[in-house]
């Protein structure tokens, strides 16, 4: 089949886990593994149907430690792969989150957040996986993050989550609000020659010249596949550039692990993105992301009719955290305006990043998204 | 001049992986070289073979053989090897990992990847105990055995792998012990050229942990025991394939044939991709 007929090119009315499954297609995943958990189920289910039209793979696994084994599994056997979760299966991959890391497998993971902790409200929206995104694995590591906030960026930033985990072999976590993953809109799919498409680099040596954790210049390595006559080894302990373990060198622990991070803290400004509306002149600065960012912008807007100085700092890129773009607002605005679905867990990076500018921050927990009156409101007592 | 001596398997191994971590009187030894006798036996092609393996004395298996390799989190092969096998269905993939890896914390694995019948081939160093954390009780430790965390004698029923091989679905299911080194090779040899689930327990010495507390100091008085205990039991029932001081019941339990999973599922998705490349030309029309 021609990339042509892959590609549903047009617009559409989707909704946001059909766009994300169809975003993951476009960036030529071919092998999904994951268990059906509320509010991701409708990616699985698209992709189970879309799958095998276009040769490629779904399976259901056991639970979320096998889906994410899988995907890795696949990866290392020349696929693009993804899953998709909610809270308690997130909570189940970190332990392979962190195998992904350390063997720097390419990979997507979609997380459509809901209420927790533990079960929860399957069914609400909360934004309550921030931190576990960033930390949920045990030991030193850096990811990407992004949180869309439309049904457009869920295929945009799915093919984005795909290129960033190919260009810098990192895991790349979608954060989604299940009010975004389950929400209709216009989507349109542009012609699949102006979809940008970034695959892994290949090793451009012999195999017996081939040192399989040997960084290039951008502190990644480059990547051979299993079958293509490379015979490497990889594991998950500490390992040396050959890819053999090393569990007693203080050496080798300190260079892999700070090249981990740093391939990801040093590219950083090529990694993020924000979206800053009205800034210029704003004394309120509001950050937010994903579906209550939309809430934010119309505050903005209100509170810009009534005469107020207040501007938007959207955060498409959570991780690594945009803290150049926060201290740059924190400068110029009296205040920075926080909302989150949660108790407080971005808001703590915007404080580190602001440093003496006050941060106020706006909880919501167990409903639906803050109202726009909720941030206007927000924003005009700190104006 | 004297010429420098090679020895014949020296390719399958990873040179610059030794020494290797196990201890004198282990089975973990005579199980790789089983495993690399039997692909040479078969002159397989070594760039299409992923050696995959988890956590455990003998999940260091997978970095010294000289093939594709992947060392994964402790209980995780099966799930890791999934993937691999269903991206790419050409390649031999093999796990070699221990019993507390595949049946404590990966069992849930083990029986699925079997249910499956996903074309994944499980061999199993069965030495009764946690080797690599200091000998602890695990899922096939036999009653009344000490070990560290059993200090009193050990009070769970072990697992009969053979048996839950079998009930999972699995098509081949063998249970030898490390002093059956040529029926194990022979036995690997049939295991790799089987379409679907296989599996092989091996029932290995570990003197060092296991065996101290057990009355079995070295690994040849281990072996005394598999010597004296074993009965060669072909397709005999696996449900009373016990392992007991007096009685360890070895043999081929089943040999079936089945489709495996990555057959069914790449026939669906080429019969599927097909029709939908029918239709988007019908609409092209």
């Amino acid at each position: 089949m021609t990339k042509k007929g892959i590609v549903l090119e047009g617009a559409h009315f989707m909704n946001g886990d059909v766009a994300c499954a169809e975003g993951a297609i476009t960036a030529s995943c071919r092998f999904f593994a994951g268990y059906p958990i509320t509010p991701a189920t409708e990616i699985a289910e698209h992709l189970a149907k879309r799958m095998p039209e276009i040769g490629g793979i779904y399976i259901q696994m056991e639970d979320e430690i096998a889906s994410m084994a899988a995907v890795i599994g696949a990866s290392y056997a020349g696929l693009k792969a993804m899953t998709a979760t909610s809270g308690p299966g997130f909570s189940l991959m970190q332990e392979n989150i962190g195998l992904a890391v350390m063997t720097e497998a390419p990979c997507v993971i979609v997380d459509v957040m809901r209420g927790g902790p533990s079960t929860g409200q399957p069914t609400l929206p909360g934004q309550q996986d921030v931190m576990q995104a960033k930390w949920g694995s045990h030991g030193d590591y850096e990811i990407v993050a992004l949180a869309p906030s439309s049904v457009q960026e869920m295929f945009d930033l799915t093919i984005e989550a795909f290129n960033l985990s190919e260009t810098y072999r990192v895991p790349t976590i979608l954060l989604v609000d299940e009010v975004v993953a389950h929400m209709w809109e216009k989507v349109v799919i542009p012609p699949v020659e102006k979809i940008k498409i970034v695959n892994r680099n290949k090793p451009n040596v012999p195999p017996e010249k081939y040192i399989p954790f040997m960084p290039g210049d951008d502190l990644v390595p480059p990547m051979a596949c299993f079958g293509e006559g490379y015979g490497f080894h990889a594991t998950g302990l500490t390992h040396d550039e050959h890819g053999y373990p090393q569990t007693s060198s203080s050496e080798v622990q300190q260079k892999l692990v700070k090249r981990l991070c740093d391939k990801i803290r040093l590219n950083a400004d090529k990694i993020i993105r924000v979206e800053e509306v009205m800034l210029k002149d704003a004394e309120v600065a509001v950050v937010a992301y994903g579906i209550v960012a939309r809430a934010a912008l119309s505050a903005v807007r209100k509170a810009r009719e009534k005469g107020i100085k207040a501007g938007l700092l959207r955060l498409i890129t959570l991780w690594p955290f945009p803290e150049k773009q926060v201290s740059k607002i924190a400068k110029q605005s009296k205040t920075i305006v926080v909302p989150e679905m949660n108790c407080g867990q971005l808001v703590r990076e915007v404080e580190r990043s602001a440093k003496e500018t006050p941060v106020v921050f706006i909880s919501k927990l167990g409903e639906e998204p803050h109202t726009p009156m909720e941030i206007l409101e927000a924003v005009r007592r700190n104006s | 001049m004297t010429e420098e001596m090679v020895h014949p398997f020296a390719k399958y191994l990873r040179e610059a992986m030794m020494p290797h971590i196990w201890c004198p009187g282990c089975g973990n030894g005579i199980i790789l070289n089983c495993f690399v006798q039997a692909i040479d036996e078969l002159q397989t092609d070594l760039d299409k073979v992923v050696v995959v393996s988890g956590i455990g004395c003998i999940g260091r298996t997978a970095g010294y053989v000289n093939t594709n390799s992947f060392h994964t989190t402790h209980g995780r092969p099966i799930a890791f090897a999934t993937g691999v096998k269903l991206a790419n269905p050409e390649l031999e993939v093999v796990i070699i990992s221990g019993d507390g890896d595949l049946f404590a914390i990966g069992g849930n694995h083990f029986i699925h990847a079997a249910r499956r019948n996903i074309g994944i081939k499980v061999i199993c160093a069965n030495n009764f105990n946690y080797g690599m954390t200091g000998g602890q009780q695990g899922p096939t430790t036999p009653l009344e055995a000490l070990t560290t965390t059993s200090p009193y004698g050990n009070i769970e029923h072990p697992f009969n792998l053979v048996h839950l091989a079998a009930a999972s679905g699995a098509t081949y299911v063998a249970r030898w012990t490390a002093l059956h080194v040529r029926r194990l090779t022979q036995s690997i040899k049939k295991l790799l050229q089987k379409e679907g689930f296989g599996f092989i327990e091996v029932v290995s010495p570990c003197p060092e942990i296991f065996g101290r507390y057990n009355k079995m100091r070295t690994g040849l008085e281990m072996m005394e025991w598999f010597k004296r205990a074993s009965m060669v039991e072909n397709f005999s029932d696996p449900v009373k394939a016990e392992i007991t001081p007096e009685k360890i019941v070895v043999g081929e339990f089943v040999d079936i044939e089945k489709p495996s999973y990555e057959r069914l599922l790449h026939e669906k998705i080429a019969q599927i991709n097909e029709k939908a490349l029918k239709e988007m030309s019908q609409h092209a029309i």
